[in-house]
């Protein structure tokens, strides 16, 4: 049981956020893109990884009670949507804080977390969450 | 092209069935559905059923050949397939039912919605239900369907100044309307107090402003205008159907609050029929989450968005001008998955007839349904009507 | 000459205090503030492990030196609380961040001075050519078995050193070890906690291997105790470094900006790395810094620093520091403390 190569793939944008770049439109995306949704076929071969800072506003949030078996420990938690200062909004969770030290507009920036295992023995999968500024 | 008809449809109860099995269920309805049209199985010419979770709960795939071996007419050879559009699965499936007699192909087809979300002990479903929003990037890392919602609601309700009574208010009238229905899932009236202090789910939602797991199916029959002067058949006119799409993730989108597949769902559907919202009796929306049927309303264009606290506030129980979700809605009747969407078009074709009981809002002439994908991914948007 | 190019550290935000351990124990808390002079420890997060610590650490030295992830050809990882057995640490660090393929990478463990034994490795990469600069980090999230005098000490924390060859901001004049088979301290395979030989720990391992490799560090350099402006010990509380320090002949001022245990207890591998971290966070060009691991088993790793004008260059940069990680704390119960560090034992499906 576990997931290795689904997870494996995404490691550069999972572990440093990398994403892309339209060469296009110049339209940073995070998730990263294939294509871009404003320029469509003339953005094919030319989205370009972009390596997205990491600092970021809250935009909504919500305290997470009722929480699948790899956050139970974590619970309850915060999961908020983060606008990056690159522009992409992305969703993830807020750490080392508490939810009435946090607002929508509150400042954060990225951090290297363990998001979830397979298990004891199985692979631990790492990526980024946030902390307020 | 040839209109297409509702003639008939029936349903399993909707609540925990731990007696009955998936195909159980399926096989339920899809009888039932048979008997209530006054067809004979043999008649049909094609099955389409929805479901959203059967390979991950029930670790079932194909369940449309299942379910017609198991109604007994696998020496029928009646075409059939699986439909899945995450939560919209069972407006996806009829849309695709419709589209196949309006197209000339098909006579008569069944349309079936199933799903038994009761299978699993522990949080697994939580994981599994949260398939429904994108799996790398929101659920990966832990954001379930009820914190993306969450996230709307907070946004929602900052930005409009909306209270949460204005939330709590959907769930409230969704169980007033199913005390009513015999099949619904939790048929207790609640209060707007008993809905604001329910445990917390993902907050600022609580276990009020969500549709519980839901064991559930239902069938509908729909059949070819032709079909209905050759048989002398009464039926539900199908008036408009479209389904759009939109950015899968909430973080993808423009507005945290807007579903422009609603939009754009309601839009064309409504083209179709050649109606304006005052023609609209009553509506089923698709309220997962108690803020999903404040943005339904507006989205559906019956309010300006950020209004739908208003309209929410001047009642809309089964007496008023816009009865909302008059079989429970998915708080209260349930809410399984994929069944979602086909028990919603039950509910209007049994309103357009006369036939729902308690229930029956008075003079409904036309019925809107609203499905939604998962957060928002996509909108089934279909309006019946009596001819 | 090699030497420091940059430097970070990590430490978590989260702070237990001896009297709540003691409280749940039935333990006088003035024996433990007395004993071993911990007022608090740091607590890592649950999300939080040795890769997550050497990564930001990592990050922080990348940020402080204004350098890119391909500019690190090798990165070593000394800890005794790698999250794998196998499978290294050091890969994950290198992805988090994008060193190039070509990169060399190893986990070290030698108790308490893995961290340091990185940097001797480093160093001799980068004097000798093979790279132009690499990274050693000592990082831990150690543990102490409940009721265990440990339990008051063990910590979590990390700390990277960018070694190489060009705008260096600490030179690091001179290395040594002293080696021993010494069992101070262990924990054999599979076990989750260490064992420790109570009293065993102090003369015969931490003093004799500490005080031995400073003097024979300042006997290779010439050099008196009254040379150096900082001097840094590995600190597994509050007393030992400081009874190592007087036993030596280095005064208080000398000791007090690289003592950090008291506040964050032992970061083990991270231990004696994060003082120093702390001392190039004020230090300024000329000033010389004795800094001498110890890893139970036991041995030491001594450098003589003399640290460079560049050192402004980092300061100016104003990454997070040391002594801002020391404020801004959370401090838990002795419960929640048990669920962060998995003392609560959830079923066989979690996690």
């Amino acid at each position: 049981m576990g997931e290795l190569s689904r997870m494996w793939r995404e490691m550069p944008s999972r572990y440093r956020m990398q994403g892309d770049r339209c060469g296009n439109c110049d339209q940073v995306y995070f998730p990263p893109r294939e294509i871009c949704p404003v320029c469509h076929r003339d953005s094919i071969g030319k989205m370009k990884d972009v390596d997205i800072d990491g600092a970021g506003e809250i935009l909504s949030f919500t305290v997470v009670h009722e929480a699948p078996p790899a956050f139970l420990r974590q619970k309850p938690y915060i999961i908020a949507l983060v606008k990056l200062k690159e522009g992409p909004v992305i969703t993830g969770q807020i750490v080392d804080t508490l939810p009435e030290e946090i607002d929508i507009g509150t400042k954060v920036r990225s951090v290297f977390r363990k998001i979830s295992e397979d298990g004891k023995s199985g692979v631990i999968h790492y990526g980024y969450k946030f902390v307020p500024e | 092209m040839s209109n297409v008809y509702v003639i008939g449809g029936g349903e399993s109860k909707y609540g925990e069935l731990w007696d009955r099995s998936l195909r159980e269920i399926a096989v339920e309805a899809g009888l039932k559905a048979v008997e209530n049209a006054g067809i004979r199985t043999k008649d049909l010419n094609a099955i389409y059923m929805g479901n959203s979770l059967g390979g991950l709960i029930s670790k079932q795939e194909h369940l449309s050949a299942l379910m017609s071996d198991y109604a007994g007419i696998a020496s029928e050879h009646v075409p059939s397939m699986r439909i899945e559009a995450s939560t919209a699965s069972g407006g996806a499936a009829f849309r695709q039912a419709y589209l196949s007699i309006k197209s000339g192909e098909h006579d008569v087809v069944m349309v079936g919605g199933v799903e038994k979300m009761t299978e699993l002990y522990g949080t697994e479903i939580i994981d599994i239900t949260s398939s429904l929003v994108d799996r790398e990037w929101e659920a990966f890392n832990g954001a379930t369907p009820a914190a993306v919602a969450a996230l709307s609601a907070r946004k929602y309700m900052r930005d409009f100044n909306v209270k949460k009574e204005a939330l709590a208010a959907i769930s409230v009238n969704d169980h007033a309307n199913a005390s009513l229905n015999e099949n619904a899932q939790y048929r207790n009236k609640i209060t707007i107090e008993q809905a604001l202090s329910a445990t917390p789910i993902a907050e600022p939602l609580n276990l009020m402003d969500c549709a519980p797991m839901t064991d559930g199916a239902t069938s509908v029959i729909l059949a070819s205008e032709k079909y209905l002067k050759e048989h002398g058949t009464k039926g539900v006119r199908i008036m408009g159907s479209a389904i759009s799409q939109g950015p899968f993730a909430l973080h993808s989108r423009k507005s945290f609050y807007t579903v422009e597949p609603t939009i754009i769902s309601t839009k064309k559907a409504m083209e179709q029929a050649n109606i304006k919202h005052k023609d609209i009796s009553f509506v089923e929306i698709h309220d997962s989450y108690s803020i999903y049927g404040l943005m339904a309303l507006e989205d559906l264009g019956f309010v300006e968005k950020g209004h739908a606290s208003e309209m929410v506030e001047n009642g809309i129980g089964i007496n008023s001008n816009l009865p909302v979700n008059p079989s429970g809605g998915l708080k209260a009747k349930g809410f399984p998955y994929g069944a979602a969407g086909v028990s919603q078009i039950y509910e209007t074709y049994l309103q357009l007839s006369g036939k729902a009981g308690k229930r029956q809002i008075k003079d409904a002439t036309c019925g809107l349904v609203h499905n939604m994908a998962g957060s928002g991914a996509a909108s089934v948007v279909h309006i019946l009507g009596v001819d | 000459m090699s030497g420091i190019v940059s430097y970070g550290s990590y430490i978590p935000r989260y702070r237990i205090k001896p009297e709540e351990i003691a409280r749940v124990w039935g333990v006088d808390p003035e024996t433990i503030r007395n004993g071993i002079f911990i007022l608090s420890k740091s607590v890592p997060s649950p999300d939080e492990d040795v890769a997550t610590i050497s990564v930001e650490s990592a990050r922080n030295a990348l940020r402080r030196g204004g350098l890119k992830g391909k500019a690190i050809e090798a990165i070593y990882v000394g800890s005794e609380s790698h999250p794998y057995a196998v499978k290294p640490t050091a890969t994950i660090v290198s992805a988090a961040i994008g060193t190039e393929f070509s990169t060399f990478a190893a986990d070290y463990e030698f108790a308490c001075k893995a961290g340091t034994a990185g940097m001797q490795n480093v160093l001799g990469m980068t004097n000798s050519g093979i790279i132009k600069t690499g990274m050693a980090i000592g990082s831990d999230t150690s543990q102490g078995a409940p009721g265990d005098v440990l339990e008051y000490s063990a910590s979590a924390g990390g700390t990277a050193m960018i070694i190489g060859r060009e705008n260096v901001a600490a030179e690091i004049k001179s290395t040594l070890s002293v080696t021993s088979d010494t069992p101070d301290f262990w924990r054999r395979e599979g076990q989750p906690y260490p064992t420790h030989g109570e009293r065993f720990t102090g003369e015969p391992a931490y003093f004799r291997h500490i005080t031995t490799a400073s003097k024979m560090m300042m006997e290779r350099m010439g050099t008196k105790p009254e040379d150096y402006d900082y001097v840094v010990f590995h600190q597994p509380n509050g007393k030992f470094p400081t009874r190592a320090a007087k036993m030596l002949g280095f005064s208080e001022k000398q000791y007090n900006e690289g003592l950090l245990t008291p506040y964050i207890g032992n970061t083990y591998s991270g231990s004696m790395m994060m003082g120093l971290s702390a001392i190039l966070d004020v230090s300024k060009g000329g000033d010389r810094i004795l800094a001498v691991s110890f890893g139970s088993g036991a041995g030491s790793d001594a450098f003589h620093i003399e640290v460079t004008d560049e050192i402004e260059k980092l300061h100016d940069r104003k990454v997070i520091t040391v002594r801002d990680m020391l404020k801004d704390v959370k401090f838990l119960d002795y419960a929640i403390y048990a669920k962060f560090k998995r003392k609560i034992v959830f079923g066989e499906e979690i996690e």
